[in-house]
């Protein structure tokens, strides 16, 4: 049970969300976007936040479509995990949200809410920092495209109102040689010891992990692409050039623990690209 | 746009009808099948998103009804363990020692019974797949593996 009462709103546009949202904020009560709610509703329940209204953004249509348009596959931020997989539009993004949590979850957790949540993984926005992505938001009323990176650094920043709109990946990505790997310590359903993704261009490969730093990160592509060295003195190199993100000992495994796991991860990276 | 701040009379489909009942923005779908409606079924465990025992169908796919509000479940339809109304994978669970405690029963049957509607063809992995889902602290889980099958081979 959720021992406060809130509010609950679920607009049908765009401007019936922003409206909304000013609306309540102007009266000094809190009002904070929903997507999933798997975070809202775990956290409500334990005290960890309070609010006095959610708004539901699932009816919304620019945030629930899925398609691709011209040169662009376009993610509503309020796509279910779940959708992304079964779509089988993105294979690296669709392999990398289907080890978020358990499958039945996948089915409420959103694309936007696993991005925007607290919790350090966010493993759905590896694929996208290894893209170009963009990410359409609204904000001062308008809508505007901006690159992923302008507010994702590992934690996302938006002001208070903005909302998270969509996910704009080139096609070009799409399709390219990837591989994700997802490391637990004991069961398959788990926080990760270690997640990456990484695709190969061709300029090169880029990766991105999370579970060893606070927030997740890219690995330096210039090291990893660095052809004229053998791959092992590469993996090396990129362990030490991460020391600084990599944050000490979690309760889920140690630092060293998680740099081996590392290790082996880029390792079997190399291995798969090879002739890729 | 769809708003009500609080406790409200609200039209769900459960189980193929539709009922009228009182809620409050807060209550979750797991309450409301419960508190208000007496489906008590859907059974409440981790109430964290991590044990299955809560699952019901939203749409024919499974859902943690304890990671779901009520008032996000109007305008689709719920299916909870009382509605399945001796599905074959039921008769299966029976056959194949599905169960011992049959605690976490409920919560399996729902997802194993999306599973055949939606992926009638699923193979080990995609079993496996939807099946981790959910905590059974009695059987080693090999049996309720068998039930599924039994149902996708169409041998029940
Ligand atoms: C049992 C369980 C296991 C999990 N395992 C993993 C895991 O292995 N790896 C992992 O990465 N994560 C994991 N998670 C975390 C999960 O992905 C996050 O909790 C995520 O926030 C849930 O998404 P949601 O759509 O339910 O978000 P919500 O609960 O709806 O929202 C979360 C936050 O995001 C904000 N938000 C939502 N949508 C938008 C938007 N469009 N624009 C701006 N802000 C928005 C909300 O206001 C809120 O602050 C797990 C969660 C659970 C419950
Ligand atoms: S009670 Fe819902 S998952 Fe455990
Ligand atoms: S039968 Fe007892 S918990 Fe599964």
């Amino acid at each position: 049970m959720i021992a406060f009462d809130f509010a609950y709103f679920r607009p049908n546009t765009l401007k019936e969300a922003t409206e909304i949202y000013k609306q309540i904020a102007l009266t000094g009560k809190t009002p904070v976007y929903y997507g999933g709610g798997t975070e809202i509703i775990s956290m409500a329940r334990t005290g960890s936040v309070k609010f006095d209204a959610v708004i539901d953004i699932k009816s919304i249509p620019e945030c629930t479509t899925l398609c691709v348009e011209s040169d662009r596959l376009i993610i509503g931020s309020a796509v279910t995990l779940t959708k992304i997989a079964e779509s089988g539009c993105f294979p690296l993004l669709g392999e990398t949200v289907s080890r978020i949590a358990d499958h039945t979850i996948q089915g409420k957790i959103t694309i936007g809410g696993n991005i925007a949540g607290t919790i350090i993984y966010r493993e759905a926005a590896l694929p996208l920092m290894i893209t170009n992505s963009k990410v359409k938001i609204i904000r001062k009323n308008r809508l505007h495209d901006v690159p992923f990176f302008d507010v994702f650094d590992g934690d996302l920043h938006l002001q208070k109102g903005e909302l998270i709109v969509q996910f704009l990946i080139d096609k070009n990505y799409l399709n390219l040689p990837y591989c994700h790997v997802k490391k637990t310590k004991l069961d398959k359903i788990d926080y990760p010891l270690l997640s990456m993704a990484a695709i190969k261009t061709n300029n090169g490969i880029s990766a991105a992990v999370s579970g060893l730093g606070d927030k997740p990160f890219l690995l330096p592509g210039k090291i990893l692409n660095e052809t004229d060295i053998p791959e092992t003195i590469r993996v090396d190199k990129t362990i030490a050039a991460i020391q600084n993100n990599i944050i000490s000992d979690l309760i889920i495994a140690s630092k060293e623990y998680r740099v081996f796991v590392l290790k082996n991860v880029l390792t079997q990276m190399f291995h798969n690209f090879k002739g890729a | 746009m769809l708003a009500f701040s609080e406790k409200s009379i609200v039209k769900l489909n459960v189980n193929g009808e539709n009922v009228t009942v009182m809620i409050n923005p807060s209550y979750t779908l797991l309450h409301v099948l419960r508190e208000e409606l007496g489906l008590t079924g859907t059974k409440p465990g981790c109430e964290n998103g991590d044990c299955g025992a809560c699952t019901v169908l939203v749409d024919g796919w499974p859902i943690k009804s304890c990671l779901m509000l009520a008032a996000e479940a109007i305008g689709h339809q719920i299916v909870t363990v009382e509605g399945l109304k001796n599905a074959p994978i039921q008769k299966s669970f029976v056959e194949n020692w599905g169960f011992q405690c049959g605690y976490c029963t409920s919560g399996f049957l729902m997802v194993c019974h999306a599973l055949k509607n939606i992926h009638p063809d699923a193979n080990d992995f995609v079993i496996e797949q939807w099946l981790q889902s959910n905590l059974c602290r009695c059987t080693g889980y090999g049996e309720i593996k068998n039930a599924v099958k039994a149902v996708l081979e169409n041998r029940i």
